[in-house]
């Protein structure tokens, strides 16, 4: 049995997210995990899949195509499943990794399941799955009935594990051959705004809510982020109040978020803003309420005005 | 420019979430129910396009009769027709869905055809592209932010700290995301027009899909209550103590 899952690269490594997501391929069974890499550069991670259990990487031949193009990238996905006879294609649930799975699934007019923590094969076409709803607020069991099984994996449900002991991998170059107008919709690429770590993928968050007043009250949220290493994320309201810009949301309809630490300061904890804070490792809350729903979800809490906490946590750290 | 914008009435999911008994459904006695977030942002993306650049918004949804609230509201925001794909209650799964909204499309010259992300419902992540396939439309999902040029229109989104823009050519499939606009509230006269604004309706049919859901559940819950470090200030030696446990402090 083959499965094959695509890999997409941070810098010259595998992403955290394709990480988890060839851990959960892993798990389909007794299993050839084959993967596919799409990149312009000759250093392909070889050592990091095989260390993920990858037995095979397809490099999309450079040139072949130009940059990150969605449906492009769907075809070749489909070639390289007939020429494997995989049973089962899957990617992270990253906004390229569902986009790129659900052109699959309308190119072979097969079902697509987003966003899944378990998936075991059931005999035949059978998978049985567990796939998020409400972000993950809900689990729905469901049954797949497709001769390719294509899903994503909710990443941060599935923490990532390497392999007992690594594949032996061997590296393919791999033309696609694509249809006409796979190449129609191209993403052509330029730096984002300011720098500074991601939200998706730093190591601290500090998350500021409704409590932090204003737009103004955000700079003590700031100053310790950077003396963490970490990057400020907000609440839901803290947009629609046009407090901060978007791209700072965690939750629901914002970005979710898997950091080995989240605190969280002046956020009540609306279960749209936990489903996007559930994947951190340990939670921190700071709020004035001890009754505040966020308490239930964190590991520790101080009561407590925000405004003075942080500023005198900010010197503590900076007397060290 | 002719808009058509997709919404979906999901239930307003407030302090908890829960399934009704036999597994089937989110339980909606104690909520109400609203557009779709990023929905929501669709229709106001299509008004705003319309006000700078002429042409109409059309409002669909797929759903029960209920969900003609959901379109009085999107009509209330400045779309000027609204059709319901009237279904009986059961859920349709994406590819049917795709299927019935392209049967919409082809009966009227839209060019540009708006939807959300995702539903945050079924967080299918689907509906939008298997819909520009059914049409031969191409798609860009997850926009953050559209202009419309002279040759068609410029989609743009960020992934991984990386603008991402896509330029498409006239008619076009757009799923948009929270955050692209901020909705405005429906004006009085809005609200006036939305509610004597008559509704197209069909029924399409339902059909299986091979991908089956048997049951909704909550997850087991993680929750426990937090261990209190202390009050005010007097909690941060403490709170820096488990920061330095955690290996959070460089």
């Amino acid at each position: 049995m083959t499965v094959l899952c695509l890999v997409e690269l941070d810098g010259a490594e595998p992403a955290d997210a394709s990480l988890r997501a060839l851990t959960l391929a892993r798990t389909l069974g007794d299993t050839s995990v084959q993967t596919v890499v799409f990149t312009e550069s000759a250093n392909v991670p070889a050592t990091a899949l095989a260390g993920y259990g990858a037995t095979d990487i397809y490099v999309i031949e450079p040139g072949a195509l130009d940059g990150y193009a969605p449906q492009a990238w769907a075809r070749a996905l489909s070639g390289l499943a007939a020429d494997t006879g995989a049973t089962a294609v899957l990617a992270a649930g990253t906004d390229r990794g569902n986009e790129v799975l659900a052109h699959l699934g309308a190119i072979t007019g097969l079902p697509m399941a987003a966003n899944c923590t378990i998936v075991t094969p059931d005999g035949g076409q059978t998978h049985r799955l567990v796939r998020h709803r409400w972000a993950g607020l809900l689990l729905e069991d469901a049954v797949m009935e497709a001769p390719i099984a294509l899903f994503t994996v909710a990443t941060e449900a599935v923490a990532p594990v390497s392999a007992e002991t690594p594949a032996t991998i061997a590296v393919h170059v791999y033309k696609p051959e694509l249809a006409e107008g796979d190449l129609r919709v191209r993403a052509v690429e330029s730096p984002a705004g300011a720098g500074g770590a991601s939200l998706a993928t730093a190591r601290v968050v500090v998350g500021g809510g409704r409590g932090v007043g204003g737009p103004d009250g955000f700079a003590p949220l700031e100053e310790l982020a950077g003396l963490l290493g970490g990057v400020v994320g907000v609440s839901r309201v803290v947009t629609s109040e046009g407090w901060r810009p978007h791209k700072q949301q965690v939750g629901q309809t914002g970005t979710k978020i898997t950091p080995e630490l989240y605190l969280a300061c002046g956020i009540s904890g609306a279960i749209q803003h936990i489903a996007g804070c559930a994947g951190a490792k340990h939670i921190i809350a700071i709020n004035t309420d001890p009754g505040a729903p966020i308490l239930a979800h964190a590991d520790y809490a101080v009561i407590g005005d925000l405004h003075q906490v942080i500023p005198a946590l900010v010197a503590a750290l900076r007397a060290r | 420019m002719e808009i058509l914008v997709c919404v979906k009435r999901v239930p307003t999911v407030g302090g908890k979430i829960a399934v009704t008994p036999d597994g089937q459904e989110v339980d909606t006695r104690m909520s109400g129910f609203s557009i779709s977030p990023h929905e929501e942002c669709a229709v106001e993306e299509a008004v705003q396009i319309t006000e700078r650049a002429g042409g109409s918004v059309s409002v669909l949804t797929l759903g029960p009769e209920a969900a003609i609230e959901q379109l009085r509201d999107a009509l209330a925001l400045g779309a000027g027709r609204a059709v319901l794909l009237e279904t009986d209650g059961r859920e349709w799964g994406p590819i049917a869905t795709a299927a019935a909204i392209a049967a919409e499309v082809r009966a009227h010259p839209y060019d540009l055809v708006l939807l959300g992300n995702e539903a945050a419902d079924t967080g299918d992540y689907q509906v939008g592209i298997r819909l520009a396939h059914e049409l031969g439309w191409p798609v860009a999902t997850g926009i953050k932010n559209l202009t419309v040029s002279a040759d068609g229109l410029v989609a743009r989104r960020e992934y991984r700290g990386v603008e991402e823009a896509y330029a498409l050519p006239l008619p076009a499939v757009v799923t948009v995301k929270e955050g692209i606009n901020l909705p405005r509230y429906p004006s009085l006269p809005g609200r006036l027009r939305a509610k004597r604004a008559a509704i197209e309706r069909s029924a399409p049919a339902w059909s299986p899909e091979a991908l089956r859901k048997e049951m909704l559940r909550v997850p087991a819950s993680s929750k426990h209550q937090a261990t209190v470090l202390g009050n005010g200030v007097d909690a941060v030696p403490e709170l820096v103590r488990v920061l330095d446990e955690l290996g959070i402090v460089p």
